[in-house]
Protein backbone atom coordinates (compact mmCIF):
# COMPACT_ATOMS: atom_id res chain seq x y z
CA UNK A 1 0.00 0.00 0.00
CA UNK A 2 2.39 2.33 0.93
CA UNK A 3 1.15 5.71 -0.18
CA UNK A 4 -1.03 7.81 2.24
CA UNK A 5 -4.38 8.96 1.28
CA UNK A 6 -6.12 11.86 2.59
CA UNK A 7 -9.27 10.62 3.46
CA UNK A 8 -11.29 14.02 2.94
CA UNK A 9 -9.53 14.75 -0.43
CA UNK A 10 -12.15 12.72 -1.77
CA UNK A 11 -14.81 14.83 -0.79
CA UNK A 12 -14.85 16.80 -3.87
CA UNK A 13 -14.14 16.15 -7.46
CA UNK A 14 -10.69 17.58 -7.99
CA UNK A 15 -9.17 15.01 -4.72
CA UNK A 16 -11.11 12.19 -6.53
CA UNK A 17 -9.32 9.12 -5.95
CA UNK A 18 -8.13 6.56 -8.23
CA UNK A 19 -10.19 2.81 -8.46
CA UNK A 20 -7.28 1.07 -7.17
CA UNK A 21 -6.71 3.60 -4.88
CA UNK A 22 -10.13 2.72 -3.26
CA UNK A 23 -10.05 -0.79 -3.79
CA UNK A 24 -6.79 -0.94 -2.16
CA UNK A 25 -8.03 0.80 0.49
CA UNK A 26 -11.14 -1.02 0.83
CA UNK A 27 -8.78 -4.16 1.04
CA UNK A 28 -7.13 -3.04 3.83
CA UNK A 29 -9.90 -1.51 6.13
CA UNK A 30 -11.69 -5.30 5.47
CA UNK A 31 -8.54 -7.17 6.34
CA UNK A 32 -7.93 -4.98 9.24
CA UNK A 33 -11.63 -4.87 10.55
CA UNK A 34 -11.82 -8.76 10.44
CA UNK A 35 -9.49 -11.18 10.94
CA UNK A 36 -9.86 -14.52 9.51
CA UNK A 37 -12.41 -16.10 11.00
CA UNK A 38 -14.85 -19.23 11.10
CA UNK A 39 -18.47 -18.76 9.18
CA UNK A 40 -21.14 -21.06 8.60
CA UNK A 41 -23.17 -20.74 5.52
CA UNK A 42 -25.21 -22.60 2.65
CA UNK A 43 -23.12 -23.85 -0.39
CA UNK A 44 -24.18 -22.20 -3.90
CA UNK A 45 -22.82 -22.23 -7.35
CA UNK A 46 -20.22 -24.71 -6.35
CA UNK A 47 -17.47 -24.78 -9.59
CA UNK A 48 -13.96 -26.36 -9.50
CA UNK A 49 -11.81 -25.04 -12.11
CA UNK A 50 -9.31 -26.75 -14.29
CA UNK A 51 -6.45 -25.17 -11.82
CA UNK A 52 -7.85 -26.47 -9.05
CA UNK A 53 -9.49 -23.94 -7.03
CA UNK A 54 -12.89 -23.94 -6.14
CA UNK A 55 -15.35 -20.78 -6.40
CA UNK A 56 -18.73 -20.81 -4.63
CA UNK A 57 -21.22 -18.79 -2.54
CA UNK A 58 -21.95 -19.06 0.85
CA UNK A 59 -25.17 -17.43 1.80
CA UNK A 60 -28.26 -17.38 4.54
CA UNK A 61 -31.72 -16.23 4.08
CA UNK A 62 -30.31 -12.46 3.62
CA UNK A 63 -27.35 -12.28 2.46
CA UNK A 64 -24.10 -13.95 0.29
CA UNK A 65 -20.58 -14.22 0.44
CA UNK A 66 -17.91 -15.00 -2.42
CA UNK A 67 -15.79 -17.56 -1.94
CA UNK A 68 -12.43 -19.11 -3.43
CA UNK A 69 -10.30 -22.00 -2.20
CA UNK A 70 -7.07 -22.15 -3.42
CA UNK A 71 -5.78 -25.92 -4.89
CA UNK A 72 -2.86 -25.46 -2.05
CA UNK A 73 -5.60 -25.47 0.93
CA UNK A 74 -8.33 -27.43 -0.75
CA UNK A 75 -6.56 -30.55 -1.58
CA UNK A 76 -6.36 -31.64 1.54
CA UNK A 77 -10.15 -32.31 1.84
CA UNK A 78 -11.71 -36.01 0.59
CA UNK A 79 -14.60 -34.05 -1.58
CA UNK A 80 -15.74 -31.00 -3.30
CA UNK A 81 -19.08 -29.54 -1.13
CA UNK A 82 -22.11 -30.02 -2.83
CA UNK A 83 -24.45 -27.33 -3.59
CA UNK A 84 -26.86 -26.91 -0.42
CA UNK A 85 -24.55 -28.28 1.89
CA UNK A 86 -24.44 -26.61 5.14
CA UNK A 87 -21.10 -25.84 5.78
CA UNK A 88 -18.40 -24.50 8.39
CA UNK A 89 -15.58 -22.42 6.99
CA UNK A 90 -12.55 -20.93 7.99
CA UNK A 91 -11.73 -17.90 5.80
CA UNK A 92 -9.96 -14.67 5.45
CA UNK A 93 -12.34 -12.14 4.45
CA UNK A 94 -10.91 -10.07 1.50
CA UNK A 95 -11.67 -7.97 -0.85
CA UNK A 96 -10.10 -8.76 -4.54
CA UNK A 97 -8.97 -5.74 -6.38
CA UNK A 98 -9.46 -7.04 -10.09
CA UNK A 99 -12.61 -7.47 -9.64
CA UNK A 100 -13.66 -5.05 -6.93
CA UNK A 101 -15.30 -8.25 -5.11
CA UNK A 102 -15.61 -8.45 -1.12
CA UNK A 103 -14.79 -12.36 -0.88
CA UNK A 104 -13.21 -14.96 1.43
CA UNK A 105 -10.23 -16.96 0.78
CA UNK A 106 -11.37 -19.87 2.43
CA UNK A 107 -8.95 -21.99 4.41
CA UNK A 108 -10.65 -25.13 5.72
CA UNK A 109 -14.06 -26.62 5.37
CA UNK A 110 -16.29 -28.93 7.97
CA UNK A 111 -19.68 -29.98 6.81
CA UNK A 112 -22.00 -29.65 9.30
CA UNK A 113 -23.60 -33.34 7.93
CA UNK A 114 -22.56 -35.99 10.17
CA UNK A 115 -19.07 -36.91 9.85
CA UNK A 116 -18.15 -34.01 7.51
CA UNK A 117 -17.22 -33.89 4.37
CA UNK A 118 -14.94 -37.02 4.69
CA UNK A 119 -18.14 -39.14 5.33
CA UNK A 120 -20.12 -37.30 2.48
CA UNK A 121 -16.87 -38.75 0.38
CA UNK A 122 -16.70 -42.32 2.24
CA UNK A 123 -20.34 -43.10 2.23
CA UNK A 124 -20.06 -42.25 -1.67
CA UNK A 125 -17.66 -44.21 -2.49
CA UNK A 126 -19.24 -46.70 -0.55
CA UNK A 127 -22.50 -46.89 -2.57
CA UNK A 128 -20.66 -47.16 -5.54
CA UNK A 129 -18.70 -50.37 -4.54
CA UNK A 130 -21.84 -51.85 -2.85
CA UNK A 131 -23.68 -50.90 -6.09
CA UNK A 132 -20.91 -53.09 -7.72
CA UNK A 133 -20.92 -55.98 -5.19
CA UNK A 134 -17.45 -55.28 -4.02
CA UNK A 135 -18.65 -55.71 -0.31
CA UNK A 136 -20.52 -59.04 -1.02
CA UNK A 137 -19.46 -61.10 1.97
CA UNK A 138 -19.82 -63.94 -0.60
CA UNK A 139 -16.54 -62.55 -2.45
CA UNK A 140 -14.50 -63.48 0.62
CA UNK A 141 -11.71 -65.80 -0.52
CA UNK A 142 -10.30 -68.17 2.42
CA UNK A 143 -6.67 -67.64 2.98
CA UNK A 144 -4.49 -69.94 2.14
CA UNK A 145 -3.24 -72.13 4.85
CA UNK A 146 0.33 -72.78 4.05
CA UNK A 147 1.45 -69.76 2.35
CA UNK A 148 4.52 -69.32 0.52
CA UNK A 149 5.04 -66.20 -1.25
CA UNK A 150 3.45 -63.09 0.52
CA UNK A 151 3.42 -59.64 -0.93
CA UNK A 152 3.13 -56.68 1.46
CA UNK A 153 1.83 -53.44 0.30
CA UNK A 154 3.26 -50.41 2.34
CA UNK A 155 5.47 -48.07 3.36
CA UNK A 156 9.07 -49.21 3.22
CA UNK A 157 10.12 -47.25 6.28
CA UNK A 158 7.29 -47.36 8.41
CA UNK A 159 6.65 -49.88 11.68
CA UNK A 160 4.17 -51.48 9.75
CA UNK A 161 6.63 -52.91 7.72
CA UNK A 162 8.93 -53.99 10.51
CA UNK A 163 6.26 -55.90 12.59
CA UNK A 164 5.16 -57.94 9.52
CA UNK A 165 8.63 -58.62 8.95
CA UNK A 166 9.57 -59.96 12.65
CA UNK A 167 6.08 -61.50 13.09
CA UNK A 168 6.09 -63.85 9.87
CA UNK A 169 9.63 -64.47 10.55
CA UNK A 170 8.84 -65.86 13.91
CA UNK A 171 5.60 -67.77 12.83
CA UNK A 172 6.33 -69.12 9.51
CA UNK A 173 10.12 -69.71 8.11
CA UNK A 174 8.71 -71.12 4.81
CA UNK A 175 7.35 -67.56 3.75
CA UNK A 176 9.06 -65.60 1.66
CA UNK A 177 7.84 -61.64 2.35
CA UNK A 178 7.69 -59.79 -1.34
CA UNK A 179 8.15 -56.09 0.21
CA UNK A 180 6.14 -53.97 -2.83
CA UNK A 181 7.04 -49.90 -1.69
CA UNK A 182 4.72 -47.39 -1.79
CA UNK A 183 3.94 -44.33 0.11
CA UNK A 184 0.85 -44.68 2.00
CA UNK A 185 -0.65 -40.80 2.82
CA UNK A 186 0.21 -37.38 1.52
CA UNK A 187 0.26 -35.94 -2.15
CA UNK A 188 0.17 -38.94 -4.88
CA UNK A 189 0.26 -41.44 -2.07
CA UNK A 190 -3.02 -42.75 -3.94
CA UNK A 191 -1.24 -42.84 -7.45
CA UNK A 192 1.78 -44.86 -5.75
CA UNK A 193 -0.32 -47.20 -4.21
CA UNK A 194 -2.18 -47.91 -7.07
CA UNK A 195 0.94 -48.46 -9.19
CA UNK A 196 2.15 -51.20 -6.26
CA UNK A 197 -1.20 -52.93 -6.39
CA UNK A 198 -0.43 -52.98 -10.02
CA UNK A 199 2.86 -54.11 -9.84
CA UNK A 200 1.71 -56.73 -7.08
CA UNK A 201 -0.60 -58.76 -10.00
CA UNK A 202 2.13 -59.36 -11.95
CA UNK A 203 4.45 -61.41 -9.23
CA UNK A 204 4.26 -65.18 -10.16
CA UNK A 205 3.47 -67.88 -7.76
CA UNK A 206 1.86 -65.32 -5.34
CA UNK A 207 -0.64 -67.04 -2.35
CA UNK A 208 -1.60 -63.38 -0.23
CA UNK A 209 -0.86 -60.10 -0.35
CA UNK A 210 -0.91 -57.76 2.82
CA UNK A 211 -1.76 -54.80 2.65
CA UNK A 212 -1.53 -51.81 5.65
CA UNK A 213 -0.17 -48.87 7.70
CA UNK A 214 0.76 -47.86 11.25
CA UNK A 215 -1.60 -46.21 13.08
CA UNK A 216 -2.67 -42.33 11.45
CA UNK A 217 -4.94 -39.77 12.03
CA UNK A 218 -8.10 -39.52 9.38
CA UNK A 219 -6.54 -37.86 6.93
CA UNK A 220 -3.49 -39.84 7.06
CA UNK A 221 -5.62 -42.97 6.68
CA UNK A 222 -7.77 -41.08 3.73
CA UNK A 223 -5.32 -42.52 0.91
CA UNK A 224 -7.06 -46.00 1.80
CA UNK A 225 -10.72 -44.54 1.16
CA UNK A 226 -9.82 -43.67 -2.62
CA UNK A 227 -12.64 -45.62 -4.39
CA UNK A 228 -10.45 -46.30 -7.09
CA UNK A 229 -7.64 -47.85 -4.06
CA UNK A 230 -10.58 -50.13 -2.88
CA UNK A 231 -11.24 -51.27 -6.35
CA UNK A 232 -7.46 -51.83 -7.02
CA UNK A 233 -7.81 -53.93 -3.99
CA UNK A 234 -10.46 -55.79 -4.51
CA UNK A 235 -9.05 -56.54 -8.32
CA UNK A 236 -6.18 -58.51 -6.66
CA UNK A 237 -6.46 -61.97 -7.97
CA UNK A 238 -5.27 -63.81 -4.66
CA UNK A 239 -6.53 -63.13 -1.32
CA UNK A 240 -5.84 -59.78 0.64
CA UNK A 241 -5.42 -59.00 4.10
CA UNK A 242 -5.75 -54.70 5.06
CA UNK A 243 -4.61 -53.89 8.56
CA UNK A 244 -5.30 -50.01 7.52
CA UNK A 245 -7.87 -48.12 9.87
CA UNK A 246 -7.76 -48.45 13.74
CA UNK A 247 -10.77 -50.61 15.50
CA UNK A 248 -13.27 -47.44 15.00
CA UNK A 249 -11.85 -46.39 11.95
CA UNK A 250 -12.70 -48.63 9.18
CA UNK A 251 -11.62 -47.69 5.16
CA UNK A 252 -12.53 -48.97 2.09
CA UNK A 253 -9.81 -50.81 2.14
CA UNK A 254 -10.42 -52.54 4.97
CA UNK A 255 -13.83 -53.23 3.50
CA UNK A 256 -13.29 -54.99 0.15
CA UNK A 257 -10.19 -56.98 1.54
CA UNK A 258 -10.93 -60.81 2.01
CA UNK A 259 -9.84 -60.20 5.67
CA UNK A 260 -9.47 -57.28 7.82
CA UNK A 261 -7.06 -57.02 10.72
CA UNK A 262 -6.49 -54.46 13.10
CA UNK A 263 -2.76 -54.11 13.11
CA UNK A 264 -0.47 -54.91 10.73
CA UNK A 265 1.12 -57.53 13.46
CA UNK A 266 -1.88 -58.68 13.78
CA UNK A 267 -2.19 -59.31 9.69
CA UNK A 268 1.27 -61.12 9.36
CA UNK A 269 -0.32 -63.57 12.23
CA UNK A 270 -3.67 -63.87 10.43
CA UNK A 271 -1.49 -64.63 7.27
CA UNK A 272 1.24 -67.46 8.21
CA UNK A 273 0.48 -70.53 10.41
CA UNK A 274 2.77 -71.26 13.52
CA UNK A 275 5.53 -73.49 12.94
CA UNK A 276 5.66 -74.61 15.94
CA UNK A 277 2.00 -75.96 15.76
CA UNK A 278 2.18 -77.19 12.03
CA UNK A 279 5.26 -79.53 13.70
CA UNK A 280 3.13 -80.99 16.05
CA UNK A 281 0.37 -81.37 13.25
CA UNK A 282 3.40 -83.27 11.31
CA UNK A 283 3.92 -85.62 14.31
CA UNK A 284 0.32 -87.04 14.30
CA UNK A 285 0.41 -87.52 10.74
CA UNK A 286 3.38 -89.19 11.10
CA UNK A 287 1.92 -91.15 14.03
CA UNK A 288 -0.81 -92.06 11.81
CA UNK A 289 0.97 -92.95 8.92
CA UNK A 290 2.60 -95.34 11.20
CA UNK A 291 -0.64 -96.94 12.00
CA UNK A 292 -2.16 -96.54 9.11
CA UNK A 293 0.82 -99.10 7.83
CA UNK A 294 0.63 -101.63 11.16
CA UNK A 295 -3.17 -101.96 10.83
CA UNK A 296 -2.76 -102.57 6.84
CA UNK A 297 -0.29 -104.95 7.49
CA UNK A 298 -1.91 -106.85 10.18
CA UNK A 299 -5.14 -106.44 8.08
CA UNK A 300 -3.40 -108.43 5.28
CA UNK A 301 -1.42 -110.77 7.43
CA UNK A 302 -5.37 -111.71 8.87
CA UNK A 303 -5.81 -112.18 5.42
CA UNK A 304 -3.70 -114.65 4.76
CA UNK A 305 -4.71 -116.25 7.76
CA UNK A 306 -8.25 -116.82 6.45
CA UNK A 307 -7.18 -117.89 3.03
CA UNK A 308 -4.49 -120.32 4.41
CA UNK A 309 -7.64 -121.97 6.65
CA UNK A 310 -9.46 -121.92 3.28
CA UNK A 311 -7.61 -123.74 1.27
CA UNK A 312 -6.31 -126.34 4.04
CA UNK A 313 -10.11 -126.41 4.50
CA UNK A 314 -10.55 -127.24 0.86
CA UNK A 315 -7.56 -129.46 0.75
CA UNK A 316 -8.85 -131.68 3.36
CA UNK A 317 -12.72 -132.12 2.40
CA UNK A 318 -10.85 -133.06 -0.94
CA UNK A 319 -8.82 -135.24 0.78
CA UNK A 320 -11.86 -137.02 2.58
CA UNK A 321 -13.24 -137.55 -0.70
CA UNK A 322 -10.45 -139.14 -2.45
CA UNK A 323 -10.37 -141.45 0.64
CA UNK A 324 -14.17 -142.39 0.41
CA UNK A 325 -13.63 -143.20 -3.24
CA UNK A 326 -10.85 -145.33 -2.32
CA UNK A 327 -12.85 -146.82 0.17
CA UNK A 328 -15.67 -147.80 -2.23
CA UNK A 329 -12.71 -148.92 -4.55
CA UNK A 330 -11.25 -151.08 -2.45
CA UNK A 331 -14.86 -152.75 -1.38
CA UNK A 332 -15.74 -153.14 -5.13
CA UNK A 333 -12.29 -154.81 -5.52
CA UNK A 334 -12.73 -157.17 -3.18
CA UNK A 335 -15.57 -158.28 -4.41
CA UNK A 336 -14.07 -159.04 -7.86
CA UNK A 337 -11.87 -161.12 -6.22
CA UNK A 338 -11.52 -164.48 -7.62
CA UNK A 339 -10.87 -166.05 -3.90
CA UNK A 340 -14.19 -164.58 -2.79
CA UNK A 341 -15.84 -166.33 -5.88
CA UNK A 342 -14.01 -169.69 -5.05
CA UNK A 343 -15.28 -169.44 -1.60
CA UNK A 344 -18.59 -170.13 -2.80
CA UNK A 345 -17.60 -173.78 -4.06
CA UNK A 346 -16.02 -172.69 -7.78
CA UNK A 347 -12.91 -174.26 -8.67
CA UNK A 348 -10.24 -173.12 -11.05
CA UNK A 349 -8.16 -174.71 -13.31
CA UNK A 350 -4.62 -174.59 -14.81
CA UNK A 351 -2.20 -176.23 -16.29
CA UNK A 352 1.36 -177.24 -15.90
CA UNK A 353 2.51 -173.64 -17.35
CA UNK A 354 -0.49 -172.16 -14.98
CA UNK A 355 -2.70 -171.24 -18.19
CA UNK A 356 -6.76 -170.83 -16.97
CA UNK A 357 -8.29 -173.32 -18.63
CA UNK A 358 -11.99 -172.07 -19.25
CA UNK A 359 -12.91 -174.30 -22.12
CA UNK A 360 -13.65 -178.30 -22.69
CA UNK A 361 -11.22 -178.04 -25.71
CA UNK A 362 -8.46 -176.91 -23.56
CA UNK A 363 -9.33 -180.81 -21.50
CA UNK A 364 -7.30 -182.70 -24.08
CA UNK A 365 -6.91 -186.53 -23.26
CA UNK A 366 -4.62 -187.42 -19.67
CA UNK A 367 -3.64 -183.60 -19.68
CA UNK A 368 -2.74 -183.27 -15.91
CA UNK A 369 -4.08 -179.83 -14.55
CA UNK A 370 -4.57 -177.94 -11.26
CA UNK A 371 -7.61 -177.41 -9.32
CA UNK A 372 -7.74 -174.11 -7.05
CA UNK A 373 -10.06 -174.26 -4.73
CA UNK A 374 -10.76 -171.70 -1.77
CA UNK A 375 -8.63 -173.67 0.50
CA UNK A 376 -5.84 -175.07 -1.54
CA UNK A 377 -4.60 -176.75 -5.02
CA UNK A 378 -5.42 -180.20 -6.17
CA UNK A 379 -3.74 -182.20 -8.76
CA UNK A 380 -6.00 -183.61 -11.34
CA UNK A 381 -5.90 -185.38 -14.68
CA UNK A 382 -8.26 -185.93 -17.83
CA UNK A 383 -9.96 -189.46 -17.62
CA UNK A 384 -12.02 -188.72 -20.77
CA UNK A 385 -13.15 -186.40 -23.15
CA UNK B 1 12.24 -96.17 -2.96
CA UNK B 2 9.50 -93.97 -2.88
CA UNK B 3 10.94 -90.66 -3.55
CA UNK B 4 8.80 -87.36 -4.34
CA UNK B 5 9.90 -86.79 -8.03
CA UNK B 6 9.26 -83.14 -7.94
CA UNK B 7 9.88 -80.56 -5.48
CA UNK B 8 6.54 -79.35 -4.01
CA UNK B 9 5.54 -76.15 -2.02
CA UNK B 10 4.68 -76.86 1.39
CA UNK B 11 1.17 -76.36 0.88
CA UNK B 12 1.16 -79.13 -1.72
CA UNK B 13 3.53 -81.51 0.21
CA UNK B 14 1.30 -81.39 3.34
CA UNK B 15 -1.56 -81.93 0.68
CA UNK B 16 -0.23 -85.02 -0.49
CA UNK B 17 1.08 -86.04 2.80
CA UNK B 18 -2.73 -85.98 4.35
CA UNK B 19 -3.74 -87.60 1.19
CA UNK B 20 -1.35 -90.42 1.72
CA UNK B 21 -2.11 -91.13 5.61
CA UNK B 22 -6.43 -91.44 3.99
CA UNK B 23 -5.89 -93.66 1.70
CA UNK B 24 -3.40 -95.77 4.02
CA UNK B 25 -6.07 -95.84 6.89
CA UNK B 26 -9.47 -96.29 4.38
CA UNK B 27 -8.60 -97.88 0.95
CA UNK B 28 -8.29 -101.60 0.72
CA UNK B 29 -4.29 -101.63 -0.65
CA UNK B 30 -2.41 -104.59 -1.05
CA UNK B 31 1.39 -104.64 1.11
CA UNK B 32 3.25 -103.59 -1.61
CA UNK B 33 1.14 -100.61 -2.08
CA UNK B 34 0.52 -99.76 1.02
CA UNK B 35 4.22 -100.05 1.56
CA UNK B 36 4.82 -98.10 -1.16
CA UNK B 37 2.30 -95.16 0.38
CA UNK B 38 4.41 -95.61 3.75
CA UNK B 39 7.82 -94.63 2.42
CA UNK B 40 6.73 -91.71 0.36
CA UNK B 41 4.85 -90.31 3.47
CA UNK B 42 7.73 -90.74 5.73
CA UNK B 43 9.74 -88.93 2.85
CA UNK B 44 7.30 -85.99 3.03
CA UNK B 45 6.98 -85.92 5.89
CA UNK B 46 11.03 -85.36 6.74
CA UNK B 47 11.12 -83.07 4.01
CA UNK B 48 8.36 -80.77 5.28
CA UNK B 49 10.22 -81.25 8.82
CA UNK B 50 13.21 -80.01 7.09
CA UNK B 51 11.67 -77.07 5.66
CA UNK B 52 10.27 -75.97 9.01
CA UNK B 53 13.32 -76.23 10.77
CA UNK B 54 16.14 -75.77 8.86
CA UNK B 55 14.62 -72.58 6.91
CA UNK B 56 14.37 -68.97 7.46
CA UNK B 57 11.83 -66.65 5.91
CA UNK B 58 13.22 -64.36 3.38
CA UNK B 59 12.45 -61.27 2.84
CA UNK B 60 12.85 -59.62 -0.75
CA UNK B 61 12.05 -56.22 -2.32
CA UNK B 62 9.94 -55.68 -5.57
CA UNK B 63 10.57 -52.54 -7.45
CA UNK B 64 9.46 -51.64 -11.38
CA UNK B 65 12.51 -50.39 -13.59
CA UNK B 66 12.22 -47.82 -15.97
CA UNK B 67 11.37 -50.48 -18.78
CA UNK B 68 8.48 -51.22 -16.71
CA UNK B 69 9.74 -54.43 -15.75
CA UNK B 70 9.25 -56.72 -12.32
CA UNK B 71 12.16 -56.82 -10.25
CA UNK B 72 13.02 -58.73 -7.29
CA UNK B 73 16.29 -58.15 -5.31
CA UNK B 74 17.59 -58.85 -1.36
CA UNK B 75 15.95 -55.94 0.90
CA UNK B 76 18.91 -54.54 3.10
CA UNK B 77 18.28 -54.24 6.55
Amino acid sequence: MGEILDLFAGVSPEGAWTVTQVTRRARAVVEAGLAPLWVRGEVSGFKAWQSGHWYFGLRDRTAQLRCVMFQKDNRRLPAPPADGMQVFVFARPTLWEEKGEFRLTVLDLLSTEAGGLWQVAFEKAKAALTKDGLLDPARKRRLPRYPRRIAVVTSPDGAALRDIIAVTTRRWPVAELLVVPTRVQGDGAEGEIRGALALVTRLQGLDLVIIGRGGGSREDLWTFNHERVARAVAALPVPVISAVGHETDVTLCDLVADLRAPTPSAAAEAATPDAAEVLVDLDHLGARLARGLAARSSRVAERLDRGFDRLTGVLERRLERHRQALAGLAGRLDALSPLRILERGYALARDEQGRVLKRVAQFTPALPFRLRVTDGTVAARVTES
Amino acid sequence: MARAREPLNFAEQLERLEEIVRRLEGEELDLDAALKLFEEGVERLRQARERLTAAEAQVKQVLADQAGNVRVEDLDG
